[in-house]
């Protein structure tokens, strides 16, 4: 539904060139949740702002449903009618809401329809519609002033859906809301995305949020996607730095000769009561030295570090169960029988 | 003078000045308004980024500035004649007061335009709106408050010029405080006159400050 490839962004400031964007190539599935995350300056908002070209990218393509959009940018600065009609069906949303404070709620909808030029009783049927569908039907006389941050942003999520998207843009549009107003605005993008089979390219700097609704994550760094996927994808890359940080696990082993694994739950296993089937198979105890279960799209999900008695080469065969059931495991450490306390012979004999 | 000597004066003063005033802030408003929005249209980073247009506007307005207004009321006689046929008479001082105004004005507009959040700008541009829908839709409707304040300040200003205007063949209050209150010694009337200038001046600026509190309550208290 939406592509990019090869998009870069260079800004010019005083004579100095910086790189925003450097390559990005991402690939958002129709009708999915795709969460663009990473931490101030790692591209986001110029990349969610070069899928609608506001601005231009300096080289690469951008195609929405099929449209090559950087094509219609033009020579010039003005987005010309094309690349305008493109944009307005394209929604929306921001991190501050941008709504007009001088017009009334309703208004405010009707906005992106009066630039369509909708007739007055078309607008003000659609805008009541849209206000009942984001849970806002009182409150069509109101100015933005007169709501709190979760209804304006309901507001403008509303305004984004006007021109009847197929795509909706989402930049922050959480993160100047409390904990709670945010889980019921993802909430609301969740149900939309079912509901309208609409596909959302949202970008954001909280876990939580690719964790509450995202199908599919990618991180960004330096203007770089360093990983994307799907969220079960992720979660079966070893080493992956976005499943490490949406399912973080810690502890260390408790004593000596045992063997510690990350087992990574996704899919079907996720279901199954593998840990104390393990347990009773293999007659071992086993301790659950941290873990992290969600549910990820309707789907079980999540990773469990736990400690096997005993070193490696005695838990060959358990591991390999939890591989049979279709679970990843993998091995992080392999504590021997006594610790090494005395580093200082060791040393003797690498020098030997 | 008695009071009935001075009632015929005031009156027809304040109706010229109130008719040079009004007119030439319709002008100034008419002119300055299209120049402010195209000031931080064509600025860097504005969306019709033009630095040459932007410039030539800057100096122009910069100079129309920084001239006295005495000084730009007689350099102007020949382009005034030119447009009202006579230099003399309230019709006239429309002219010199209007451009007197209008690179004020323009300055005010443009600060007021600027302020305006850019992010309001971007989701209009989201929607897939032209420039002009987001002049129409988004700038001038939020400096709304801000410009109506610079509207008063700039009728004040030309309540000022027109005092000065009368001095230079103009007809209002100025030119009858010159003239009755000045030359005669007439101190009482120049009293008298002052203070009818000063009560315009207090009713222009409740009436403008009324109108931007009622303009910027929109979307904030309950309504």
């Amino acid at each position: 539904m939406i592509t990019t490839s090869g998009l870069t962004k260079v800004y010019q400031s005083r004579g100095r060139e910086v790189t925003a964007l450097d390559g990005v190539d991402l690939h958002v599935r129709e009708g999915e949740v795709y969460g663009v995350i990473g931490q101030s300056g790692a591209g986001k908002s110029s990349l969610i702002r070069c899928i609608n070209l506001l601005e231009r990218p300096t080289s690469g393509t951008v195609t929405v449903a099929g449209q090559d959009l950087t094509s219609l940018a033009g020579r010039g600065r003005r987005a010309g009618q094309e690349l305008r009609e493109a944009r307005s069906r394209i929604g929306m949303v921001f991190q501050h809401f941008n709504l007009l404070a001088s017009r009334t709620v309703q208004a405010n909808i009707e906005l992106p329809l009066e630039i369509l030029g909708v007739s007055g009783r078309d607008r003000s049927r659609k805008a009541l519609e849209l206000l009942g569908l984001v849970g806002l039907a009182d409150k069509a006389r109101a100015y933005p002033g007169q709501l709190s941050g979760g209804q304006k942003q309901r507001v403008g999520i509303a305004r984004a859906l006007a021109g009847d998207p197929k795509v909706l843009l989402s930049d922050e549009a959480t993160s100047a809301l409390d904990p709670e107003t945010t889980r019921s605005i993802l909430q609301l993008l969740r149900d939309l995305n079912q509901q309208l089979g609409l596909t959302v390219l949202l970008i954001t700097h909280e876990m939580d949020v690719v964790k509450t609704i995202c199908d599919s994550a990618a991180l960004m760094q330096k203007g770089r996607v360093v990983e994307s996927g799907t969220v079960g994808e992720l979660l079966a890359t070893p080493g992956s730095e976005l499943a490490h940080e949406l399912f973080p696990v810690g502890g260390t082993a408790s004593g000596p000769e045992c063997t510690v694994v990350d087992v990574t739950f996704h899919g079907d296993a996720a279901g199954r009561p593998v840990i104390s089937q393990l347990s009773r198979t293999y007659n071992i105890d086993i301790s659950i030295l941290g873990a992290a279960m969600d549910t990820v799209g309707g789907k079980q999900i999540g990773r469990m570090r736990i400690e096997l008695p005993g070193r490696f080469e005695e838990n060959v065969v358990p591991i390999g169960f939890l591989r049979e059931q279709g679970l990843q495991a993998e091995v992080v450490a392999d504590v021997p029988a006594v610790p090494v306390q005395t580093p200082a012979p060791l040393t003797k004999e690498v020098a030997k | 003078m008695t009071w009935s000597e001075m009632q015929p004066l005031l009156t027809q003063g304040t109706i010229d000045t109130l008719y040079m005033v009004l007119w030439s802030t319709v002008v100034t408003v008419l002119v300055g308004l299209p120049l402010g929005v195209l000031l931080v249209l064509t600025d860097k980073g504005g969306l019709l980024q033009n630095t040459p247009v932007n410039k030539v506007i800057g100096v122009i307005v910069n100079i129309g500035r920084s001239l006295p207004f005495i000084i730009l009321l007689i350099a102007l006689i020949p382009f005034t004649t030119w447009v009202v046929g006579t230099f003399i008479g309230p019709t006239a001082m429309i002219v010199p007061l209007s451009v007197g105004a209008i690179p004020f004005f323009a300055r005010l507009v443009e600060t007021a335009v600027r302020e305006v959040d850019h992010g309001l700008v971007e989701a209009v541009q989201s929607m897939g709106g032209s420039i002009p829908t987001i002049v129409r839709k988004v700038l001038l409707p939020q400096a709304l408050p801000s410009v109506v304040s610079g509207v008063t300040t700039t009728v004040i200003v030309l309540i000022g010029y027109s005092a000065m205007a009368g001095a230079v063949g103009g007809e209002g209050l100025g030119s009858k405080a010159v003239t009755y209150g000045f030359q005669r010694f007439d101190n009482q009337f120049m009293l008298i006159t002052v203070a009818v200038l000063i009560v315009i001046v207090t009713a222009v600026q409740l009436i403008g400050d009324l109108a931007v509190r009622l303009l910027a309550r929109r979307g904030r208290t309950a309504s």
